[in-house]
């Protein structure tokens, strides 16, 4: 549980941190709340030789209106997630979802960046930006650009960020008054979903699917016979269509498949009801 | 003044809370050396070549020792002990700290780095360049049994032992062939990884030029300890002191001579500088030993009304790559309890031990005892279907002495129960659990076919504890004793110094202690200071497992009191001028029978004796007094537990949602560390039946060594567990039993019964452990005919 030696920076503003990417290379890596990459870093499956501390750059721990959305800074722990009004009226899905994100240790670190960063498709709060049909700031040397989140996510804890560039900013569309549920199912409260699932109802239905391939995912398959008015049992039956989800201690890809039916049903009829 | 039977609360606390406590790994020395440790990828191996070259030039590092190099040291004179060879012939392959020619396990040691600091030595451990050429591996006790390749290169077979205890073979067979009902039941007791909030760690320090060695280790027996690392490393036993400073749980994994605590007493004195090493969690599925891992093979015969006629058990228990301290004998401490709280005219039991490449097995709370309530436990709620009736009434009409009150009893695995009182104990925990109405809302959902089913489960568990008397631990074959020392003194000042050879590494040992001295002294408690687990200040003692410490060493305590009270009287006597069969006491304070106005406190005395200006002739100065206690008998806890559990049938999840536990442990000297035992064995128990399970792959990886992986669980996934007790003294003079495996030994049994009862609509009679959601719903599945 010791990690492989590493320098160790801290970046006083985000244009430092990118700063120290681009001349760091691959060979360093940022450090939000750590809760992801530490832990790799102590069984040494992660081994950057350089931690850039981007953990006390308090200007981006921010849940604020900007008309249309709710605008995150990549800082935000999910404890504030978790207890904004702000973000309860607008986009309950986000915060509820943050609520749920292991134990209250692991909420008062993580940063929603963090977890977005790291793209795993165990995680939460990816499924949850998925289903809000968010979008994400990212910051590189040549200034910012935004990216949708449906197109962030391309691989096994592969995002679109290039290796200089930096999360700065999450966008969540405003959905007060539009049916949405989280379904999470463990086998302890702090533990990661074995199966979830993230519905967001409104014009545009989106349910995103958590541990069911090698990415965060949305399933087209649910939305598409939710646009066209199927009923949820209908909807749900397709819900593990097309996936290849893991097989671990907690579940082979039947019974994955088998959850995902179950949870995007009961996701439906609870954001419907 | 009554401490006795007052729920107090535990002085250690507020130390332990506000970080107060020292630990192993807080206490730092000078010039000290980090032992890193190199473990082998492989579960069995030859090792062909070591090239430690880099390792060694790499910064801070001192040292490294291969195996080999290390015989060629002769650090030792022998290799790890196994305290108890179960029989005369028992296959014992020598384990020595660090692997020379074959590795038997993964994560066995094949070399040792020291460096200056703990980092240092885990990056020159990785520079260690180890060819290996694989074997076969036997990597679960099913092909341990089938012996198609052996664990270890140079035996022809795994087996390493055959146990059997059959009182009266022909009675057996006869119980079985004039049987009316019959059970043949098959259960699997999976690996654990016990996991104490402190993990293992060792620190020995030597002192060159006086040849004394001091280890600090985080261990439950440092008595037990010194005896061990004297006999193997050859270190005189005068010279070694061995302290446990403060120690965060056991659970039975810091009841063992692991080859971190040689290799850091034997380098130390070696190297002439201190040597550490502090268990990293992401090496303790490998580096301490493993609980349970056990095939059973249960039969119960029952007359035509379920009358339990005969038992017969065998087991196959996995024993791992090595015999540990106890291995061997775990298995056998259940063996006398597969007769349950039953009356059964004939039993016999048989029990293999078989090497595995895997971690070995060892004490892990309960010990044997677990897993025997768990099969017979089980196998009465299939004879009450077999029978036609509810698993409360095959209970009752099988209980000894027909659930009344006994003492001294004999049962038919040969042992003599001290005591029990088994009916009022079920009824009292089916009354609390309000049991009727739990079946009435089974029926509702059942009749509705709502989505949650509930599922209610029992268990009447017996334990063995209190170990042990001397003599039945020689009949077993095991190399120690079973008693308990204790030194009871008062101070001039009136205060009292205990000191305990049990050692505890949570449990409370001071508070019980005090209120035990303070009532029988009668001082206040918080005048009361107990020393311990340092064998230089408790020379004598055989620590703390087994439920053992109340009701053996509680008991020596409670008699140097009386010692030391008799001897005050004495002195009593002499000050009051008065003959000392006139002399009363009572509360602290003796009198003279007759004359209430004629008094000494027990604190004056105390300090005459100290001055010894005006003893009576022949009374020597002080008040300290001694015993070894050794008990007469073990102690029987038992108890009643109910289990409810809501049953998803769309995803198999289980939640625990109601648990009652009423236990006997006989007199209570503080309800409150009682309550909490009970609280945590229970959860450990649950744990088994819910979470818990070391799983490995064929070539004997575990596939989730992590705390990631391996699901240990919180307060979150229990409910509020509802507790009461009943009380049927023990025979030893505090009336005492054991109860700190009681409620894992209870509670498995009762959650897995909770679920194959929800799921009898099912025909489903039987589910392994855990019971994941994925298993639980698949056999839901399969009942149904796969149609998912
Ligand atoms: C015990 C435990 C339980 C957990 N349970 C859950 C759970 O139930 N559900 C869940 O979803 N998660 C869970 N987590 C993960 C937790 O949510 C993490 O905090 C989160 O995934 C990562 O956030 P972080 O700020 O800690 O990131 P870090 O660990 O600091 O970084 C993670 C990765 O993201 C990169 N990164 C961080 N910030 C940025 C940024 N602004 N821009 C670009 N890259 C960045 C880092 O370089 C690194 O590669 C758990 C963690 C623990 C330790």
């Amino acid at each position: 549980m010791i990690p492989a030696a590493f320098d160790y920076q801290v970046a006083d503003s985000a244009d430092a941190a990118v700063a120290a990417l681009v001349s760091h290379g691959d060979e360093a890596k940022l450090l939000a709340g750590g809760h992801s990459l530490i832990p790799l870093m102590r069984f040494r499956l992660a081994t950057p030789a350089v931690l850039v501390d981007i953990g006390r750059l308090s200007d981006l721990s921010y849940i604020t209106d900007a008309g249309d959305h709710i605008a995150i800074g990549a800082l935000t722990r999910h404890r504030d997630l978790e207890t904004s009004e702000l973000l309860g009226a607008q986009a309950p899905l986000m915060a509820a979802v943050a609520g749920q994100v292991g134990d209250p240790q692991v909420r008062h670190r993580g940063t929603l960046g963090g977890s977005l960063a790291h793209g795993d498709p165990a995680s939460d709060l990816p499924a949850a930006l998925l289903a809000c049909g968010g979008s994400l700031v990212a910051r590189g040397p040549n200034g910012d650009r935004t990216i949708d989140a449906a197109d962030f996510f391309t691989g096994f804890l592969e995002t679109a960020l290039a290796a200089d560039e930096m999360l700065t900013e999450i966008r969540v569309p405003k959905a007060a008054g539009i049916g949405w549920s989280f379904q999470k199912f463990n086998r302890r409260a702090q533990d990661w979903a074995i199966v979830g699932a993230a519905v967001q109802l409104g014009d545009a239905p989106k349910v995103a699917l958590i541990n069911m391939g090698s990415v965060p995912m949305r399933s087209a398959a649910v939305e598409a016979a939710l646009a066209s008015g199927a009923a949820a049992s209908d909807a749900a039956s397709v819900a593990g269509d097309g996936a290849e989800p893991p097989e671990d201690l907690n579940g082979d890809a039947e019974y994955r498949r088998h959850l995902a039916r179950v949870l995007v049903g009961r996701g439906i009829e609870e954001a419907q009801s | 003044m009554n401490a006795i039977g007052t729920p107090m609360k535990r002085r250690e606390d507020p130390k332990l809370l506000t970080g107060e406590g020292k630990f192993v790994d807080d206490i730092q020395v000078a010039g000290q050396l980090w032992m890193g440790m190199v473990r082998s990828p492989f579960a069995h191996a030859k090792i062909e070549s070591i090239d430690a070259s880099a390792a060694e030039d790499a910064p801070g590092v001192h040292a490294v020792y291969t195996g080999a190099q290390l015989q060629e040291m002769e650090l030792w004179i022998a290799p790890l002990p196994c305290a108890w060879p179960v029989t005369d012939d028992m296959v014992n392959p020598p384990h020595f700290p660090v692997a020379a020619e074959e590795v038997h396990h993964v994560g066995e040691i094949v070399a040792v780095v020291l460096a200056d600091s703990r980092y240092e030595a885990a990056d020159a451990a990785e520079l260690v360049v180890v060819d290996y050429e694989p074997l076969p591996a036997v990597a679960s006790i099913e092909a341990a049994v089938a012996d198609e390749a052996t664990a270890h290169s140079e035996l022809d077979s795994n087996k390493a032992f055959h146990w059997p205890l059959i009182p009266d073979p022909e009675a057996l067979d006869a119980a079985f062939a004039n049987a009316v009902h019959t059970v043949d039941a098959r259960f699997v007791q999976q690996r654990l990884i016990p996991a104490p909030m402190e993990p293992r760690g060792v620190l020995a320090i030597p002192s060159p030029h006086g040849g004394e060695i001091t280890l600090y280790s985080a261990t439950q027996v440092p008595h037990i300890l010194k005896v061990m690392i004297a006999a193997t490393s050859g270190i005189s036993e005068a010279k070694l002191r061995i302290i446990a400073p403060a120690v965060g749980g056991g659970f039975g994994a810091k009841l063992n001579v692991n080859p971190d605590e040689l290799l850091a007493v034997t380098l130390a004195n070696r190297l002439g500088r201190p040597v550490r090493w502090t268990e990293p969690r992401s090496e303790a599925a490998f580096s301490t030993h493993q609980g349970r891992g056990q095939l059973q093979h249960i039969e119960l015969a029952a007359d035509a009304d379920g009358k339990l006629t005969g038992v017969r058990v065998h087991i196959d228990a996995d024993m791992g790559a090595y015999m540990m301290l106890i291995t061997p004998g775990v298995p056998l401490l259940g063996s006398f309890l597969y007769t349950g709280v039953y009356d059964v005219p004939a039993f016999g039991f048989t029990c293999e031990g078989h090497f595995t490449n895997l971690t070995p097995t060892d004490a892990y709370r309960g010990a044997g005892r677990p897993e025997a309530s768990y099969a017979i436990e089980r196998a009465m709620d299939l004879l009450a279907l077999e029978v036609g009736v509810g698993p409360d009434e095959i209970r009752r009409r099988n209980f000894l002495a027909g659930g009344e009150a006994f003492e001294n009893l004999d049962v038919a695995s040969t042992l003599t129960f001290d005591s029990g009182h088994y009916g009022p104990n079920l009824e009292r925990a089916l009354e609390l659990a309000d049991y009727e109405g739990l079946r009435a809302e089974q029926k509702r959902r059942r009749d509705a076919g709502e989505r949650i089913q509930m599922g209610i489960g029992l268990c009447t568990y017996v334990e063995i504890c209190g170990l042990a008397p001397s003599r039945a631990l020689g009949g077993l074959n095991y190399g120690a004793g079973g008693w308990e020392h204790a030194t009871v003194r008062l101070l001039p000042t009136g205060k009292a110094e205990v000191v305990s050879g049990s050692t505890p590494h949570g449990q409370g040992h001071e508070t019980s202690w005090s209120q035990i001295v303070g009532d029988k002294l009668g001082i206040d408690p918080a005048d009361v200071t107990v020393l311990h687990s340092d064998t230089a200040i408790s020379p004598l003692g055989l620590d703390t497992y087994g439920s053992r410490s109340l009701s053996v060493g509680g008991v020596a305590i409670a008699a140097a009191c009386d010692k030391v009270v008799e001897k005050a009287k004495l002195i009593a006597a002499h000050s009051l001028e008065a003959s000392p069969d006139d002399i009363q006491f009572e509360a602290g304070v003796f009198s003279v029978a007759g004359s209430p106005d004629q008094t000494v406190a027990i604190q004056e005395v105390a300090f005459g004796a100290f001055t010894a200006h005006d003893l009576p002739d022949g009374i020597e100065p002080n008040l300290q007094e001694q015993v070894s206690f050794d008990p007469p008998n073990f102690a029987f806890p038992f108890g009643t537990h109910v289990a409810v559990v809501d049953i998803d049938e769309e995803t198999g999840e289980v939640r625990l949602t109601d648990y009652i536990a009423v236990d006997d442990c006989g007199n209570q000297i503080n309800p409150m560390i009682v309550d909490g035992q009970v609280h945590g064995g229970i959860v450990q128990g649950v744990a088994q039946a819910l979470w818990e399970e070391a799983v490995y792959d064929d070539d004997g990886n575990c596939q989730n060594p992590s705390l990631l992986d391996y699901l240990v669980p919180s307060a979150a996934e229990v409910p509020s567990i509802v507790t009461d007790s009943t009380i049927t003294p023990s025979t030893n003079p505090l009336g005492v039993k054991g109860v700190g495996e009681a409620g894992t030994i209870g509670s498995a049994a009762a959650v897995i019964n909770a679920i194959c009862d929800g799921l009898s609509p099912h025909g489903i009679t039987d589910m392994l452990m855990p019971a994941t959601p994925q298993r639980v719903w698949r056999a839901i599945n399969d009942a149904k005919g796969g149609a998912a």
